[in-house]
């Protein structure tokens, strides 16, 4: 029993980076999207208030990933972090401006200020995004450590080719993600652009995506994590088709489906490794070496298993209550605050 | 200038950056959330506004407090990549529950109250606040835990040189946990019940000042009726607001003396050497020190006079009695070498500071004016509250632009008070990060020195650009942060409830309209 607790802490922690993903996974998209795809300032408050109530709930997400990540695998947690020294920077950036300028853009009628703050959300979304890309195809690729599990090599040792894939893999299915929900959530004009936008993006967005999950299966894959990624692709042709076929709430589930599946295939194939060494093969870090005690294993899972299903509980209540589209037509009017 | 300092400025820098907006969260929301049970209650018009009014400020600073967290989630594995590896077993599951259990809390059912005016029913609205509330304040337990084990580390072994958790129950019950959360509140109701008071005053001020307020004979305010949202309603608005912030203050102070003497007993057993130089007291006695003077940052006792001393004081602040000695630095110093050492161990995961002197000193200027700055603002404070609550037994404030000035920097008392309360627990444990105990209950054998806790693989030249990037964009959102409170303050209850500035009465729309009309109650 004592001996499963690294392993169903790794499949939690792969819960939570998926659940992570498939969540702000929109909300990082639509700040991309505020620069990108709305027109005029009544569409950007569309796409703003589609996410207003849940991005800091997504947000969280993150935050728990990382904290249990602390708990279950202190050194997994410190080694990558410390590593990653850089691109985490980058993305507490991007989180911190993105974070203000969601609370702060309409609290003044300006609009150089809400251009500045629209600024903002869209490169903080682009660059947290991109960060975690990074970091979680390096996590599962492999960074240059030391028997101690400290990166050698300088600030930029991590700079390689699976980073960049990594980035472009979550920043872009961020954006198709983003997409399909805006056609989910909103109406009117913004609607027709994102249904567009999600048929046209979609084929080419999921390259980088699947290339990543082939990179690891091709190291460390076995037959299951193969026809997982293979599962994937075909949901991604099924969204296609339903978003043709105008059905968005199918579209959105199955790109989702197909992004889970990937994200399986991908933690599936490293497992039981959390970090491989490119070094060496003895100085990797896997479920057994950079585990806490089974006694704490034990009470985070505990605590896990009351938990994680009381939150997504609430946070899907809060997902039926804000369910209705937002449209043009809903915005209600900036006002500026005056001095008495 | 090494890769140590640096990290531990930027540690230090983030975390009082962060624990600005902390106290300001958890008070100003709890106070919110009865506000609107009150007007939930009453259907008072003066209680929807001040809800309205005050939640605003919430949340403006509310986002700041969740921006500057994200980075102390970070930053152990970032810049303190061996202190995680060695507390990991113990600090990482509070952390983890925190998020788990408050976090997600907190944000979802604040998105839920900010969203959900209209649109959610007026009670399930209520409670979202006071889950997202509450939440923040069990956040706050859950990282008390864990801060407390680095102070009083128990309920583990070592295994491996490195401490296991064996008893949950005495992590999550530590006493000095139990003390410093109360402690913690009650400083930031402190915080809230100043900055209600502050504002409030200077709404009053104003007015008077236009001339809509005025004294009678006795006295007594006559209340004038302005138009918009000036009218008879917004005087209550601000006299509620001041007399429930001048009570809290004044409450907060009583709660942080009554915890904090309790955490200073406890500090006197579990690190004598934090408490001693808290005291700048050199020589074994039982006198607390009011003013000392001498070369304080000298890092030793020999050239330090207590000019004014009261007997007997420091060993009620110990013991609970007037005569017991209680040691000082120059009795507990061989005491610490003996137990721990006088060089740093010769271990590669020192660096270069293996085999160096341990200072086992704290920097004596820091603690003994941090303790005393945190006691004195706060009752600074909790004073002019008193007097406050005194001056507004008249129902308004006088017209004098200064003391209203006063009351609106006086703001600003608690939140230093919070500050130096922290920053003399934290460099007051140096240079431990997680301080050895040699009281009974906690764990001698567990500690590590400040110096082996940062990253061995991260270079100088990342913590410095990481140290001025965010210091300088915490600058800068700290002063759009005070200016967008400033015009939001000015603005007054309006800035809040914009229909009150260009409405009349009759066509106000009613406050939890259902908005399955057209157009959002609130959007951003
Ligand atoms: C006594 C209270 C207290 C203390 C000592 C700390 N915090 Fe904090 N923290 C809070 C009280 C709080 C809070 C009141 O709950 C906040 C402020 C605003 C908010 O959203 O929650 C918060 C926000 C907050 C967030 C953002 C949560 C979100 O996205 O909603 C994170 C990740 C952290 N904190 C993490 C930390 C860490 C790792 C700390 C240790 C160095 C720390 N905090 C010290
Ligand atoms: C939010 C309130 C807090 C404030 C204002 C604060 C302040 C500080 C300061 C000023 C230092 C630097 C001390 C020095 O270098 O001499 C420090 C160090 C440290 N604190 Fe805190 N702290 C806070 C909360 C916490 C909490 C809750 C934890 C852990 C859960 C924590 C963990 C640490 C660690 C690991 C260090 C190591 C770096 C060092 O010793 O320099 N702090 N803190
Ligand atoms: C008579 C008044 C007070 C006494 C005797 C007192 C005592 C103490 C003591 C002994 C500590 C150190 C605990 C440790 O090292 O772990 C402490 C910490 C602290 N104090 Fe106070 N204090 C008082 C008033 C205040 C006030 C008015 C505030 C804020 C408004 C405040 C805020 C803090 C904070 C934030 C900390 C650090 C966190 C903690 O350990 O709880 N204190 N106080």
């Amino acid at each position: 029993m004592t001996e499963a607790l690294p392993t169903l802490w790794f499949v939690l922690i792969a819960v939570l980076w998926a659940g992570y993903l498939f969540l702000e996974g929109f909300d990082l998209g639509v700040g991309m999207l505020m620069k990108l795809m709305a027109r005029n300032d009544t569409q950007r408050r569309v796409l703003l208030n589609t996410v207003g109530p849940v991005w800091d709930g997504n947000e969280v997400w993150l935050v728990t990933a990382v904290g249990a990540t602390f708990a279950a695998f202190p050194h997994w947690y410190a080694s990558l972090l410390s590593a990653l020294y850089l691109p985490f920077l980058v993305v507490l950036l991007g989180l911190i401006f993105r974070a203000v300028a969601f609370e702060w853009r309409g609290k003044r009628d300006s609009d150089a200020w809400r251009n500045r703050w629209d600024w903002a959300i869209a490169i903080g979304s682009f660059t947290a995004a991109a960060g975690i890309g990074a970091a979680l195809a390096l996590t599962t690729t492999g960074l240059p450590l030391d028997a101690d599990g400290n990166r050698v090599g300088g600030a930029f040792a991590w700079a390689t080719a699976p980073a960049f894939l990594g980035a472009a893999a979550v920043v872009l299915f961020c954006l198709v993600h983003a997409a399909a929900f805006l056609a989910l959530k909103t109406e009117g004009g913004v609607r027709g652009q994102a249904d567009r936008l999600f048929r046209r993006l979609l084929p080419l967005a999921m390259v980088p995506f699947v290339g990543w999950a082939l990179l690891v299966q091709a190291d460390t894959g076995s037959v299951v994590t193969w026809l997982v990624v293979v599962l994937a692709v075909v949901a991604f042709v099924a969204a296609h088709r339903s978003s043709t076929a105008g059905r968005d709430g199918r579209a959105f589930a199955a790109l989702g489906v197909g992004m889970l599946a990937l994200v399986g295939s991908i933690f599936g194939a490293v497992f039981p490794v959390v970090l491989p060494s490119t070094l060496d093969d003895a100085f990797d870090l896997t479920t057994q070496n950079a585990a806490s005690s089974p006694y704490t294993l034990g009470l985070m899972s505990v605590v896990a298993c009351f938990g994680l299903p009381l939150v997504l509980a609430y946070q899907a209540w809060t997902y039926w209550v804000f369910r209705r589209r937002v449209s043009e037509a809903s915005i209600p009017a900036a006002h500026a605050i005056t001095a008495l | 200038m090494e890769a140590l300092e640096i990290a531990r400025w930027q540690f230090g820098i983030t975390t009082v950056y962060h624990f600005l907006m902390v106290p300001l969260t958890i008070g100003l929301g709890l106070l919110v959330a009865v506000m609107q049970t009150m007007w939930h209650r009453t259907g008072k018009d003066h209680y929807l506004r001040m809800t309205k009014f005050w939640g605003k400020l919430f949340l403006i600073n509310f986002i700041m407090g969740v921006a500057t967290g994200l980075v102390q989630e970070f930053q152990f594995g970032m810049a303190w990549s061996e202190y995680s590896r060695f507390v990991g077993d113990v600090f990482g599951a509070p952390l983890a529950m925190e998020a788990l259990l408050a976090f997600f809390v907190e944000s979802t059912f604040l998105g839920l109250w900010i969203f959900g005016w209209g649109r959610l029913p007026r009670v399930i609205h209520l409670l979202s606040l006071w889950a997202a509330v509450l939440a923040s304040v069990f956040s706050a337990y859950f990282i008390l835990v864990a801060n407390s084990w680095m102070q009083h580390p128990v309920g583990v072994e070592m295994v491996d040189g490195r401490p296991v958790m064996v008893d949950a129950w005495a992590v999550f019950t530590n006493n000095t946990a139990l003390v410093a959360f109360p402690h913690t509140v009650f400083g930031a109701l402190a915080v809230a019940g100043a900055f209600l008071l502050g504002i409030s005053w200077y709404h009053l001020w104003k007015r008077r000042h236009d001339g809509l307020d005025t004294v009678g004979p006795d006295g007594a305010v006559v209340v004038g009726n302005g138009s918009g949202s000036r009218d008879t309603t917004d005087h209550k608005v601000w006299l509620r607001s001041a007399r429930a912030g001048a009570v809290v203050a004044m409450i907060a102070f009583a709660g942080t003396g009554i915890t904090g003497d309790l955490q200073g007993k406890l500090m006197f057993d579990q690190q004598p050497m934090k408490m001693a130089a808290a005291e700048a007291a050199c020589h074994d006695g039982t006198g607390f020190s009011i003013l000392s003077v001498g070369n304080l940052g000298a890092q030793s006792c020999d050239d330090i006079t207590a000019v004014i001393e009261v007997p007997g004081v420091l060993s009620f602040l110990a013991n609970g009695d007037f005569t017991t000695e209680v040691k000082g630095v120059n009795t507990l110093l061989p005491e610490y070498q003996e137990k721990y050492g006088t060089t740093l161990p010769d271990d590669p995961m020192y660096g270069e500071r293996a085999g160096t002197e341990i200072d086992y000193l704290p920097v004596m200027e820091v603690t003994y004016w941090g303790f005393r700055i945190m006691i004195g603002f706060g009752a600074i404070a909790a004073g002019a509250a008193a007097v406050a609550l005194w001056v507004l037994r008249r129902g308004t404030v006088p017209e004098s632009r200064w003391l209203m000035r006063l009351a609106v920097f006086g703001i600003l008392a608690p939140f230093g008070a919070n500050s130096a309360g922290w920053i003399f627990t934290e460099m007051g444990r140096q240079p431990f990060v997680v301080a050895p105990n040699p009281d009974p209950s906690g764990i001698d054998s567990v500690f590590m020195f400040t110096a082996a806790a940062v990253s061995p693989g991260v270079s100088l030249a990342e913590l410095v650009a990481s140290l001025i990037v965010l210091t300088s964009v915490y600058a800068v959102l700290l002063v759009v942060e005070v200016k967008l409170l400033f015009t939001y303050v000015r603005g007054g209850t309006a800035s809040a409830m914009p229909e009150l500035a260009h409405q009349d009465e009759a066509s106000r729309p009613q406050p939890d309209r259902k908005d399955d009309g057209d157009v959002l109650a609130f959007a951003y």
